[in-house]
């Protein structure tokens, strides 16, 4: 069976993370690890050590934005961007939960507006993803003032060819 | 010169005024735009976030549609840079990655050919049309506006997916800035990022992180940010506490403005900060 380093090494196909010499110099630019559970270096660490259930688990891997500092900063081009997307693609596969709830729902109310129309429709995608966190009541006054402004239409817009959007989710399902 | 042009949805709702004014100024410098026909959502943080292949697959749909206008267009204008930033992705893997690219051509039933560039606007507008030309249709000099440019993550990095400006100091947009007449002010925030899609799941996270850039401007001696993402608009004009907020532009209403181009007052309305009084007072609007 493959270690937990050598399954993440292959879901980010590109530079092993073993060639970490853990400088920090990801941690030190990472606009996000003062509200990380663990920071960006020590993530690596503990992949290193097969500490599987505690990086699966941690906030962190919610809570980076893909800013790709790390990456562009990282002496050794290990790309800790893809790392965090691969990371999370495997929190969901393994159904362990994400330690952020929102942020997972918000990714998920998201992506079914696009599969619905194939754009998005920023108030329905926000109604779906309040119902879903059952965070009701923030941004209502900025959300009456968008409405007010025009910014946010009732009509779904949408993509005439919807079928091949839907055919590309059902065809990306299990990668 | 005629390029294709993808709005992406923000342009269609929250950032309109983006849109509006991006037409506006193409209009005014001779960049006809041809929409890509029926474009769908690039996937944003959520694809890549959840599912690779999904992230891939969103935009080389876009990326074909525009294929189809290939005798005409050779690249896409993208003024959302978390668009321009999908787009790019989706470009740099299905050329480097050929099983990738067959897996993709499968799933949308359609050939890639990898024959749209893509690119931004200040790019553009820098590169192609150039700042004498610019310089030169301006009417309305933009005297006492003390702009920071703010870039933010997504139009350069990673530099070798984005392949625009310099990655750590850019410096077009200052360059624009000050060939309209402000005074764009050096600052070391270009780069930093403004906490993107956590606005919505993580809001005191993200006014942590835009009441810095807030306050590291007003230290730059700057009276309004100009920026070229709708993502990084939001945050910075609609998270920032209110004793630190500053106006916060698009650079192409900027560049309207000072083209005496009309609409620009409408847009500025659009805004949750209102720019009105700062312009006013400089005797801009």
């Amino acid at each position: 069976m493959a270690t937990f380093l050598e399954e993440v090494n292959e879901k980010i196909s590109g530079v092993p993370i073993q060639r970490c010499y853990h400088c920090r110099k990801c941690t030190a630019g990472c606009p996000l690890s003062f509200a990380m559970e663990y920071n960006p270096n020590r993530i690596i660490k503990m992949i290193q050590m097969g500490k599987r259930d505690e990086v699966l688990n941690s906030s962190t891997i919610w809570l980076c934005v893909s800013c790709e500092t790390c990456i562009t900063r990282c002496p050794n081009e290990v790309d800790i961007a893809r790392l965090m997307d691969a990371l999370r693609q495997m929190a969901i596969e393994s159904g362990v939960g994400a330690g952020e709830k929102n942020i997972l729902k918000f990714h998920e109310a998201f992506l079914s507006s696009v599969k619905l129309w194939g754009r998005i429709n920023e108030p329905l995608m926000m109604m779906q993803y309040k119902l879903k966190s059952g965070d009701l009541f923030s941004d209502m006054a900025m959300g009456i003032d968008m409405f007010k402004k025009g910014k946010l239409p009732l009509l779904p817009p949408r993509t005439k060819d919807i079928k091949t959007v839907k055919k590309v989710f059902e065809k990306t399902k299990h990668s | 010169m005629k390029v294709s042009y993808y709005p992406g949805c923000s342009l269609h709702g929250t950032a309109k005024e983006y849109d509006q004014s991006v037409k506006a100024v193409c209009g005014a410098l001779g960049i006809e735009l041809k929409e890509v026909d029926d474009w769908c959502c690039c996937g944003a943080t959520s694809a890549h976030s959840t599912n690779f292949k999904l992230s891939i697959a969103l935009p080389a749909l876009t990326l074909i549609a525009a294929e189809k206008d290939a005798a005409d267009v050779s690249e896409v204008m993208v003024p959302c840079a978390a668009c321009f930033n999908r787009l790019k992705t989706a470009n740099y893997h299905l050329k480097k990655d050929s099983a990738l690219k067959s897996e993709v051509e499968g799933i949308a039933g359609r050939e890639y050919r990898g024959s749209i560039a893509v690119r931004n606007p200040i790019d553009i507008i820098y590169n192609d049309i150039g700042l004498e030309t610019l310089q030169g249709k301006v009417t309305k000099k933009l005297t006492g506006l003390k702009p920071v440019s703010y870039y933010g993550c997504l139009l350069l990095r990673p530099p070798e997916v984005c392949e625009f400006d310099d990655y750590e100091n850019p410096v077009m947009l200052d360059s624009i800035m000050n060939c309209l007449g402000a005074d764009a002010r050096p600052w070391s925030y270009k780069t930093d990022c403004c906490g993107g899609s956590l606005t919505i799941s993580k809001t005191n996270i993200v006014t942590r992180m835009v009441n810095k850039l807030m306050t590291m401007a007003r230290e730059a001696e700057a009276n309004c940010l100009v920026a070229a993402c709708p993502i990084c608009m939001a945050n910075l004009d609609m998270r920032a506490s209110e004793n630190v907020r500053l106006p916060v532009f698009y650079f192409t209403e900027l560049i309207a403005l000072a083209l005496g181009l009309a609409g620009s007052e409408n847009w500025f309305k659009l805004h949750h900060t209102d720019p009105a009084p700062l312009l006013s007072v400089l005797g801009l609007l």
